[in-house]
């Protein structure tokens, strides 16, 4: 084996690098968008191999819901005080207080699409050209078209039909003003390549990723965590189990799956044997039509 | 493991979603749910079997209208390889879609129909994977089974293949025979081919040799950012920051900055955070140069005993993209890989006819789709190798001054001496 090789994560965590420096190159104002999912924390990991031993030239923007899991906030303050960069919380709790929202409704009202107001908000607020994501095109099947750089309009839309060809490793961000670029580095990582980096570069994550006790509510098959933003029937049946998150996202429409696993190299076991995709197992969100990513996405999620 | 970057050119009459559908399968990429929704679409639409295409139409549009619209991608991995499909339409008005998928693509699948053999659209493809300098062709003869599993049905396209191959100078070239919808010869070699001596198409896939096609001989590294901490303890501390495009770099290279031509030697590399000693394509790295040199993002770092060319006048191919027509006389800007300079195409030289390669006469507008040959007059040198060359630096883009649009690719050939 010659030495000039690279491996696969080493390739993804190259392009990963240099997508972030050609945001860094071509925008004035760009964003990190920080979730606390192991996805973005995967992106904090590789802005630090982007840009060490300078600063990022981009603050961490975290879209509060109001419906995190405590143990995601808890780790994200830690690890922005440990990385020593900027970081912007703006709650979607006061959108809906200022803008007058209308919530959900339901058992497991969800926050989830009206922190696209929250977020184009910010995008304002700060002038933003840039926002970096942590989404993959292995996620959903409307993310497999998406671009790495992708051009959103005024109002946050992506319009599927009006993309830009993006050739070689060659990215056109120039736009005009009031449109943004949401790009996105890890868009050619899988979830297991995702896990696999994790364990080779030994990166910490929230607890809540490794296997735990939790009271959870069986609701079509999957369970979801009993929590203050939950509003439980008298039938509802409430049971004990060990369970970890395969993505963290709010508390309402992120279901857990039962596992033992309490380390990465059994959570990769997992991953390896399991018969469901990530967002199927675990996002409540995504069930609701054929498109309903992509509708999202039209609107100005990510 | 390495990663394989293939695209699938064809159409779905040819089989082509059916093949991807069936790679995916048999390698257990596709999961449970996923083929609950693809049986509940089919369930809506009424019409019967389980229909594998669903799986890469990612767009509500291209469910209605059963058709690929854009460029898709899919992914699965084998212990061998982490590989990449770009899932590209194959008609001829989608032509500027393949061209963006054969972009980086390190291997093409062109699926030609038993039935019908080497075709129009056959050629066409073959244009597009030879234009691009895609370094591995598998010409997959598929739907063998309608043929009956014919030996001389297969033979007889091979050496009309063998044709256009020769036209066109492909030098890597695999030939399979297939059932896609069967399974023939996808994952295991099928017994339904005793005549065919090679192996299953995964297994090609699985074992092809990509690291030969990365350049490590001339290198070339575009800057992207400069890292400047600005912190006391890190004072002088000042980082070029790239991805390697093609080469190695070592410390005490010597080395020349492109366009200004200003040299120095290299002090210092990074690789992920790590100090090294050298650095290879395509790792991203810092590098650190011994003298204080004025360097932006665009210049491209070479070695001195290894230059690329150096011209402010260039001929190349062009793949219009945009439905705004290309015509001699605009202005664009020029964009390759850091490095962004306007440019006027000044002259459209001839049009390429993609099905037969040849050159038609010099049209005063190139439309979307078609690609032209033009020569290029950029507004500062461009430090550029010939595409044919150094796919990493011989391509490049063209940005529409006013929508901002990508509108064209362009394939560098020469650069034009008087």
């Amino acid at each position: 084996m010659s030495s000039y090789r690279l491996d696969y994560l080493d390739h993804l965590e190259s392009e990963a690098i240099h997508i972030f420096r050609e945001v860094a190159g071509q925008f004035e104002k760009p964003a990190l968008l920080f979730s606390g999912g192991k996805d973005s924390i995967t992106l904090v990991h590789l802005a630090l191999k982007a840009f060490r031993p300078g600063k990022f030239p981009f603050p961490l923007v975290h879209i509060d819901t109001g419906h995190n899991f405590p143990e995601a906030l808890d780790f994200r303050d830690k690890l922005v005080t440990e990385i020593g960069e900027k970081l912007i919380v703006r709650k979607v709790e006061d959108t809906i207080r200022s803008k007058n929202l209308t919530e959900q409704k339901g058992k497991f009202a969800s926050r989830n699409a009206l922190q696209t107001y929250t977020l184009l908000d910010v995008i304002e607020e700060f002038g933003f050209d840039a926002c970096i994501g942590g989404a993959r095109r292995d996620e959903e099947k409307a993310r497999a078209k998406e671009r790495i750089f992708s051009v959103r309009d005024e109002f946050g839309q992506w319009n599927p039909k009006l993309q830009r060809p993006e050739l070689w490793n060659t990215y056109n961000g120039k736009i005009h003003k009031g449109e943004n670029v949401r790009a996105f580095p890890i868009s050619n990582w899988t979830e297991l390549d995702i896990w696999n980096y994790i364990k080779r570069k030994n990166i910490e994550l929230p607890s809540i990723y490794f296997s735990h006790e939790r009271k959870v509510l069986e609701h079509e098959g999957q369970l979801v965590a009993v929590s203050e933003f939950i509003n439980l029937e008298p039938t509802d049946i409430v049971t004990s189990k060990k369970v970890r998150y395969r993505t963290v996202g709010d508390m309402t429409c992120t279901a857990a799956v039962e596992s033992t696993a309490s380390n990465i190299d059994d959570i990769i076991t997992e991953i390896i044997a399991t018969k469901t995709s990530e967002r199927g197992e675990t996002r409540i969100d995504d069930k609701v039509s054929e498109a309903a990513m992509e509708d999202r996405k039209k609107n100005g999620y990510f | 493991m390495d990663i394989l970057r293939f695209i699938t050119a064809g159409s779905v009459d040819d089989g082509k979603s059916t093949l991807i559908g069936r790679l995916l399968f048999d390698s257990k990429s596709i999961l449970i749910d996923q083929l609950a929704a693809i049986e509940k679409q089919t369930r809506n639409r009424q019409d019967g079997e389980i229909d594998l295409a669903l799986l890469t139409d990612g767009l509500r549009a291209e469910r209605e209208q059963g058709i690929t619209i854009d460029v898709a991608y899919k992914y699965f991995s084998t212990p061998k390889r982490k590989f990449i499909i770009a899932d590209a339409p194959g008609h001829i008005q989608y032509t500027r879609n393949m061209v963006t998928g054969a972009s980086n693509a390190d291997l093409a699948i062109i699926l030609v129909d038993a039935r019908n053999g080497v075709v129009e659209q056959t050629r066409r493809h073959s244009i597009i994977a030879s234009l691009l300098n895609i370094p591995h062709i598998v010409i997959a003869v598929n739907k063998m089974d309608l043929v009956g599993y014919s030996q001389d049905v297969y033979n007889n396209i091979l050496i009309d293949y063998a044709e256009v191959a020769k036209s066109l100078g492909l030098k890597d070239v695999i030939y399979i025979p297939i059932s896609a919808i069967n399974g023939d010869n996808i994952v295991d070699t099928s017994t339904n081919f005793p005549w065919y001596e090679g192996e299953s198409l995964l297994h090609i896939l699985e074992n092809i040799e990509v690291y030969n096609d990365i350049n490590l001989d001339d290198p070339r590294f575009p800057v992207q950012y400069v890292i400047r901490p600005q912190r006391e303890d890190l004072h002088d501390y000042r980082g070029y920051a790239g991805k390697i495009a093609s080469g190695i770099y070592k410390t005490g290279d010597k080395v020349v900055i492109l366009p200004s031509e200003i040299t120095s030697t290299i002090s210092a590399i990074e690789v992920s955070g790590q100090e090294v000693q050298e650095a290879f394509a395509p790792q991203s790295a810092i590098l650190h140069l011994a003298d204080d040199v004025d360097i932006s993002r665009g210049d491209v770092i070479v070695n001195q005993n290894n230059l690329p060319q150096l011209s402010n006048e260039l001929e190349v191919f062009i793949c219009w993209m945009d439905h705004k027509p290309l015509q001699a006389g605009n202005k664009y800007f020029f964009q390759v890989n850091s490095r962004v300079v306007r440019c006027v195409v000044k002259e459209i030289k001839y049009k390429l006819d993609v099905n037969t390669l040849q050159k038609l006469d010099a049209p005063d507008k190139a439309g979307l789709n078609d690609i032209v040959n033009a020569t290029i007059k950029t507004a500062s040198p461009i430090p550029f190798d010939s595409y044919k060359k150094l796919r990493t630096n011989g391509g490049a883009i063209l940005i529409d001054e006013t929508s901002l649009l990508t509108a064209g690719a362009c394939m560098i050939q020469d650069a034009i001496t008087d």
